[in-house]
C-alpha cells in the first residue's frame, strides 16, 4: 500500500512525465526542422527520416553565398521595432484617455478599433497596393513600418489600456494635485506602475510584426524584403531543397524565438488582456 | 504612491491662476480628445480609403488582362461572386476553420494549462517548449509540416505510419482540410496556453484547499472552480484568435492553394486567387466587400458575446 504521501509523489511524477511529453510533441516540428537544417539534401529525403546523421554546415554556406541573409534580417529588425514604436507611440495616449477620461463613447471606439482588425486583408490588397504606388512606398521599410503600424494598433490600444484601467485612479489624482501636466502624468507615474504591461505590448506586436507574411510579401520586393520574403524565395522555386529551406526558416525563425524565450516570463506575465482579475 | 509629496498642494494652487470646475473638465475633455484623435484618425483612414476605392473597382469592370475596359456593371461582378461555387465552399471552409481551430486550441489550451499548474521538475523549459510554434512564422510552419512532417514519402508521419504497419496517408490530398486544421491548432494552441498558463496563476489555492477538504474530487474541481476562474481569459483567446483565424491566408498559400478542388479554399484565399490569379479585380473587390461585411458581422457577433463584458471592468 501507498502511503498519502507517496501516493501525491507519484501524482507529481506521472503528471510531470505527462507535461513533458505534451511539451516535447508539440516542440517536435521545431526540433525537427532545426536537425534538418544540418543534413545534407539525401539525409533530410531519407526514408525512413534518419534521427542520427552526420552534420554538415554546407546549408547554411550555401544561403550564405546566394542571398544577403543580414539585409533581410536586418530589414526584419528596423520594420518590427520601427512599427513598434510608432504604434506605442499612438496607442499610449489614446489608451490613457481612454481609460482616465472615459466618455459614451470610449467603449464604442474601442470595439471599433478592434472591428478594423477582422478586415480581410486581401480585400483592400489591391487598394492599397496601388496607393504605395502612387507614394513611391511600395517595397520601402517605411512602407511597411505604415501598415504593421496600422495592422497592430487596435491590439495594441486595447492592451495598454487594460493596464491602465487596472491602476487605482487616486494615484493619479494625487499627482494632478501636485501640479503635474497630463505628459508628466504619463511619463512620471503611469509609465513606470505599467511597465510590465507595456513591455508585454511591446514584446507582441514585435513578434506580430516579425512574422507578418501578408503584406510583406506583396508589397516589398528586395530592397526592403523581410525574413518572409527570403523563406519564400527558397520555397517557390526550390521546394525540393529541404535542408535548405530548414536551414533559411531556421535562421529566419532563430532571432525571434530565442527572443521570445527570454522575455518568456514577461511575456506570460503581461499578456492578460485584463482579463484575469 | 506619492502621497508624500501631497503638502506641496495648497502652494501650487495658489500661484495658478483660479479655475472653475467647468472649464477643468472642458480643458481635460479637450486633451482627451486629443489622444484618442490621432489613432482613430489613421485607423479611419486606414479602413475608409480602400474600402472607397474597393466599393468603386466592386462596380466596375476592371480585369488587368483587359487594361482600358472599365465600364460601370453595377451589382454585376457581386453576382458572380455570390453564385461562383466557390463562394459556398469559401464560407464552408472559413467557418470550419474558426470553429474547429477554436475549440482545438481552448479545450487543449485548457488542459494543457491546467497540466503545467501541478509543479515538476523543469516546468520552465516545459513552458518554454509549449510556447514556442507561437513565435515561428506561418509561412515556415506551413513549409515544415508539409515537407517535413506531413509528406507522404519521407514524412515523420509517414514513417510512424510505416512503423505500425499501416499505409501512409497522403494528406494534403485525402484529408487536405484536417491537415489545414492541425497546422494552424499547433500554431494557435500556444497562444491559448500562454494566455491560460497566466490566468491559472492568479487562481486561489486556498479556494481550492477548501473544497479539497470539503471532499471534492479533481474533476468537481475543476469543474465547479478553475473552469468559471478560466471563462474570461477563455473569451479573450477566442475573440482575439477569431480576429486572426478569418483571414488565414498564408498555410493555405503554402500548403495546397486552396485544392484540391475548392476543398480547402477559404474567403481570403478565394478573393485572393481572383485578385491574383485571375487578375479580376472588379470580382476581386466584390468579394473583398462580401467578406468585409460578413467579418462585421461576425465582429458583431463576437463583440455583442464577450466584447462588453471585456471592456466593463470596475
Amino acid at each position: 500500500m501507498l502511503t498519502l504521501k507517496q501516493g501525491r509523489q507519484l501524482q507529481t511524477v506521472l503528471l510531470g512525465t505527462l507535461a513533458w511529453l505534451v511539451a516535447l510533441t508539440i516542440f517536435f516540428p521545431i526540433f525537427w526542422m532545426i536537425l534538418t537544417s544540418f543534413k545534407t539534401e539525401i539525409d533530410a529525403f531519407a526514408t525512413p527520416p534518419q534521427l542520427f546523421f552526420t552534420p554538415t554546415l554546407e546549408n547554411y554556406l550555401h544561403i550564405d553565398a546566394r542571398s544577403d541573409y543580414f539585409h533581410f534580417a536586418w530589414n526584419s529588425v528596423v520594420v518590427s521595432f520601427g512599427s513598434t514604436l510608432l504604434g506605442m507611440l499612438l496607442a499610449v495616449p489614446a489608451a490613457y484617455s481612454m481609460a482616465f477620461f472615459e466618455t459614451k463613447r470610449t467603449k464604442s471606439t474601442l470595439l471599433w478599433m478592434l472591428s478594423t482588425k477582422m478586415l480581410p486583408p486581401v480585400g483592400v490588397l489591391v487598394p492599397i497596393y496601388l496607393i504605395f504606388k502612387d507614394f513611391g512606398l511600395l517595397d520601402t521599410k517605411f512602407g511597411l513600418v505604415l501598415i504593421y503600424t496600422l495592422i497592430n494598433l487596435p491590439i495594441m490600444v486595447w492592451m495598454v489600456y487594460t493596464y491602465f484601467k487596472e491602476i487605482p485612479k487616486d494615484i493619479l489624482e494625487a499627482a494632478r494635485l501636485d501640479g503635474a501636466t497630463a505628459l508628466q502624468e504619463i511619463y512620471r507615474v503611469l509609465l513606470p506602475i505599467s511597465k510590465g504591461g507595456l513591455a508585454s505590448t511591446v514584446l507582441l506586436s514585435l513578434i506580430l510584426s516579425w512574422n507578418e507574411a501578408f503584406w510583406s510579401l506583396n508589397l516589398t520586393a528586395s530592397s526592403a524584403a523581410p525574413l518572409t520574403a527570403l523563406v519564400a524565395s527558397y520555397s517557390s522555386p526550390e521546394g525540393l531543397f529541404w535542408a535548405k529551406l530548414s536551414a533559411v526558416s531556421t535562421l529566419a525563425c532563430a532571432p525571434i524565438l530565442i527572443f521570445g524565450w527570454l522575455s518568456q516570463k514577461q511575456l506570460v506575465r503581461g499578456l492578460s488582456f485584463g482579463a484575469v482579475k | 504612491m506619492s502621497i508624500s509629496s501631497l503638502p506641496a498642494e495648497g502652494t501650487a494652487h495658489a500661484s495658478a491662476p483660479p479655475v472653475t470646475v467647468h472649464e477643468e473638465r472642458q480643458r481635460q475633455s479637450r486633451l482627451s480628445l486629443a489622444m484618442v484623435s490621432p489613432s482613430v484618425a489613421v485607423l479611419l483612414i486606414w479602413m475608409a480609403v480602400p474600402l472607397a476605392m474597393t466599393i468603386y473597382f466592386s462596380l466596375i469592370r476592371y480585369n488587368l488582362l483587359y487594361p482600358g475596359d472599365n465600364d460601370f456593371v453595377g451589382l454585376e461582378n457581386y453576382y458572380f461572386f455570390l453564385t461562383d461555387e466557390g463562394f459556398t465552399a469559401g464560407m464552408t471552409n472559413t467557418l470550419l476553420l474558426v470553429c474547429s481551430v477554436l475549440l482545438i486550441s481552448v479545450v487543449v489550451g485548457v488542459l494543457i494549462a491546467v497540466l503545467v499548474d501541478t509543479s515538476f521538475w523543469g516546468r520552465g523549459i516545459v513552458r518554454v517548449l509549449l510556447i514556442s510554434p507561437f513565435f515561428i512564422m506561418p509561412t515556415v510552419s506551413a513549409l515544415v509540416w508539409k515537407n517535413l512532417l506531413l509528406h507522404p514519402v519521407s514524412g515523420v508521419f509517414a514513417a510512424v505510419w510505416r512503423f505500425f504497419g499501416a499505409e501512409p496517408i497522403d494528406w494534403f490530398a485525402t484529408y487536405p482540410m484536417e491537415a489545414i486544421i492541425l497546422i494552424v491548432s499547433w500554431q494557435w494552441v500556444p497562444f491559448a496556453v500562454l494566455l491560460l498558463m497566466t490566468a491559472m496563476q492568479s487562481l486561489d489555492q486556498e479556494q481550492k484547499d477548501a473544497a479539497r477538504l470539503d471532499g471534492a474530487g479533481p474533476v468537481a474541481i475543476f469543474w465547479h472552480i478553475t473552469l468559471p476562474h478560466l471563462a474570461r481569459p477563455i473569451a479573450v483567446v477566442v475573440m482575439i484568435e477569431t480576429i486572426f483565424l478569418l483571414s488565414i491566408f498564408a498555410e493555405i498559400f503554402t500548403t495546397t492553394g486552396g485544392g484540391p478542388g475548392y476543398e480547402t479554399t477559404n474567403l481570403a484565399y478565394l478573393i485572393y486567387s481572383q485578385a491574383l490569379l485571375q487578375f479580376d479585380v472588379g470580382l476581386a473587390s466584390a468579394g473583398g466587400l462580401v467578406a468585409v461585411l460578413l467579418a462585421n458581422i461576425a465582429a458583431f457577433i463576437l463583440i455583442r458575446m464577450i466584447g462588453k463584458n471585456l471592456t466593463d471592468k470596475g
